[in-house]
């Protein structure tokens, strides 16, 4: 019988099995090989031990995500709150209105940005002021918290909306104080939201390159661009080299956090 | 301060509590710790609690008791801080603190679904109200270390909370509120959830737990059995409203009205007629009782307990009656008797089969007289007595909150 029921399973499975070794496992394979080889298709280290050339991007790109991680934190863990306790009618409201910008397409709301905050945009005729933004470290930073503040919210919301409501009456019968309830019992039990949302915005962030292009006025190079630059001019082994251990920095440090979240839901990756 | 309670008026029995407590001379016991004066609370336009006026004294284990939606749970809270009365007003040792927060009151609640703090293990739960109170590290360790110990449960101080059995949650729950020596406890259907084996232990042990501390227990219940066993005073409350304040034997030889006298025990209610004092007609028969000081002709709810009633044989009743039903509880049969087409329960070890005629006999001191209310009529018929029926609303009882 058992083995009848293991059958159904994999039946049941083998579309997602299929699926995930098409579109994951297989690309990344692809990765890993262009990475490891020369233009000719020989085994080789070189585009992995020339990426040392890369570092000043990669910097630069660490810096730009971990200030939006941290500003999009700190926007956005108080929005989850106060939507999460306030009354059901009024968290769907607040949470349709945050999820309303994701229904328009990222480059258009980038676009956008971009138009609003021109020096000749619509914020310079408003205000009659000649502000230089595009092309500023502000302008991306802006752009990345904009288009990913969603995805730190959503997930502080979830997972604050599941604590037990008594939670703030025990902690607050016990001696807390309105900002104690939340640094001793509410932050500690959001924290796998917290590191949910971290990761959603830092990875997106630290990979991005069309807002660092387009808000950042082409006077940046991010290492998403570089990336984008390697495989546009055909540069498929440096590109691919670079991806990969990317995308090992990414997984070591989502490793590290998760290790902070250390809780049974809400850690999205690893 | 002229101040008049509702029971004052309503129930001689919270006159009694004064006498006795006066004869006591204890003035010690006597103090009142906290005290509730016109508090109304509603909720959506609905009066849950009514004008509700109530003392509780220093060191008492008091039990409000009642029904679903009777308005104690929401007087637990007031008292607790988490609700604020719409009316009325809260005291604490003589002080007003209608309007002080939760944090800042001398009263700890254990939660009916505990609220432990999932990220921190038993040790830290129990030490969370010292480390607020910034209480030095090895006090800290020295009084929990000293809880755990009083709720049996050393040894488990690195076991995370998830880990534990709903007992163990439990004490743990309690040590944590008792920790900061708080002047009173308030518990909110702690035993709600556990099975019946482990609930009477735990009634056992939280009676001790208080005796021990000397300390106010404020306990929520809608399981009479509970309530009786445990407490040193009892609040009968419905509809938002206090039906009957006295110590549980009071309670349950002495209720007040047909609520109170059906809520406590079971009960035949039965309408009679005083003649004068000491005797009273029901069921086409005239009675000695022990109670006096009606009207001549007074209508009056008549309380006969289950197992006051003797089964005689038929000659020698003073009512007779046909069985309908026999049900064995162990101790007792639980037999139900038609007497002039009102269904009676009576308890007896004796067994009798169903569609005998039977005899009752009813001493006088088991007939106790009380005064008519809006809940006469509604209560102590048998008529359609079932078991589901009582576990069902029982269970629904048990879902308040």
């Amino acid at each position: 019988m058992t083995k009848k029921r293991s059958l159904m399973r994999s039946i049941a499975a083998a579309p997602h099995v299929f699926w995930a070794v098409l579109f994951i496992v297989l690309p990344l394979l692809i990765v890993a090989y262009y990475a490891f080889t020369d233009a000719d298709g020989a085994f080789s280290f070189e585009n992995i031990l020339s990426l040392a050339d890369y570092a000043d991007i990669f910097l630069l790109s660490l810096e730009l995500s971990v200030i939006a991680t941290l500003v999009c934190f700190v926007i956005g863990y108080p929005l989850a709150y106060i939507i999460a306790r306030s009354k059901p009618r009024t968290q769907k409201l607040f949470i349709m209105l945050l999820m309303l910008p994701m229904w328009t397409n990222l480059l258009i709301r980038t676009y956008s940005i971009m138009a609003i905050l021109d020096d000749g945009g619509f914020l310079n005729q408003l205000l009659n002021t000649e502000l230089h933004i595009i092309g500023t470290k502000g302008a991306v930073i802006f752009g990345m918290v904009y288009d990913f503040l969603p995805y730190m919210v959503l997930p502080i919301y979830t997972c604050i909306s599941k604590i037990d409501k008594h939670m703030w009456e025990a902690a607050s019968d016990l001696g807390c104080t309105p900002v104690r309830v939340i640094t001793k019992v509410i932050f500690p039990l959001s924290l796998s939201g917290v590191i949910s949302g971290i990761t959603m915005v830092f990875v997106p962030s630290i990979s991005t390159f069309y807002i660092s292009q387009k808000l950042g006025g082409g006077t940046f190079e991010l290492i998403g661009d570089t990336i984008e630059r390697q495989f546009v001019t055909g540069a498929l082994n440096t590109g691919a080299a670079i991806s990969f251990v990317m995308m090992i920095l990414i997984m070591i440090s989502l490793t590290v956090m998760n290790r902070f979240g250390d809780s049974d839901e809400g850690g999205i990756i690893v | 301060m002229t101040y008049v309670t509702y029971h004052d008026i309503f129930c001689t029995c919270s006159c009694v509590r004064k006498n006795k407590a006066d004869e006591e001379g204890n003035s010690k016991e006597m103090a009142k710790l906290i005290e509730l004066r016109g508090i109304s609370k509603s909720y959506d336009g609905e009066k849950v609690i009514d004008n509700m006026d109530l003392y509780i004294r220093d060191k008492e284990f008091i039990t409000l008791l009642g029904p679903s939606g009777c308005g104690k749970t929401t007087t637990l809270r007031i008292i607790g801080g988490f609700e604020s009365a719409d009316e009325g007003e809260l005291y604490f040792d003589g002080a007003e603190i209608s309007n002080v927060p939760a944090y800042k009151r001398q009263v700890n609640t254990v939660f009916q679904k505990y609220a432990l703090f999932p990220h921190l293990n038993v040790y830290e739960n129990i030490a969370f109200p010292l480390r607020i109170q910034k209480v030095k590290e090895n006090e800290i360790r020295e009084r929990v270390t000293e809880m755990l110990k009083m709720v049996a449960l050393s040894g488990f101080e690195n076991k995370s909370v998830s880990t534990l059995s709903g007992g163990q949650q439990q004490r743990v729950a309690i040590a944590r509120a008792l920790v900061s020596h708080p002047r009173v406890l308030l518990l909110d259907e702690p035993l709600g959830a556990l099975d019946l084996k482990l609930r009477k232990d735990m009634q056992n042990e939280l009676k001790s737990i208080q005796q021990a501390i000397g300390i106010t227990f404020i306990y929520v219940t809608h399981d009479q059995e509970e309530a009786l066993s445990m407490s040193d005073t009892i609040v009968v409350m419905a509809d938002g409203e206090i039906q009957q304040i006295g110590t549980p034997t009071d309670i349950y030889n002495e209720p007040k009205n047909a609520f109170v006298a059906d809520f406590i025990g079971e009960s035949n209610i039965i309408d009679g007629v005083m003649l004068a004092d000491k005797k009273v007609k029901f069921a086409r028969h005239t009675f000695e009782c022990v109670d006096g000081g009606y009207a001549k002709g007074e209508a009056v709810d008549v309380v006969i307990r289950p197992e006051d009633v003797d089964v005689v044989p038929k000659e020698r009743g003073m009512l007779t009656g046909r069985v309908t039903a026999v049900t064995f509880k162990g101790v007792h049969y639980e037999i139900i008797v038609d007497i002039d087409g009102f269904k009676w329960m009576i308890q007896s070890t004796d067994y009798v089969a169903p569609e005998e005629d039977i005899g009752v006999y009813i001493e006088p001191d088991a007939i106790h007289i009380m005064k008519k209310s809006k809940y006469s009529g509604k209560f102590g018929d048998y008529s359609s007595f079932s078991d589901e029926i009582d576990q069902l609303s029982d269970a629904d009882a048990a879902e308040e909150f």
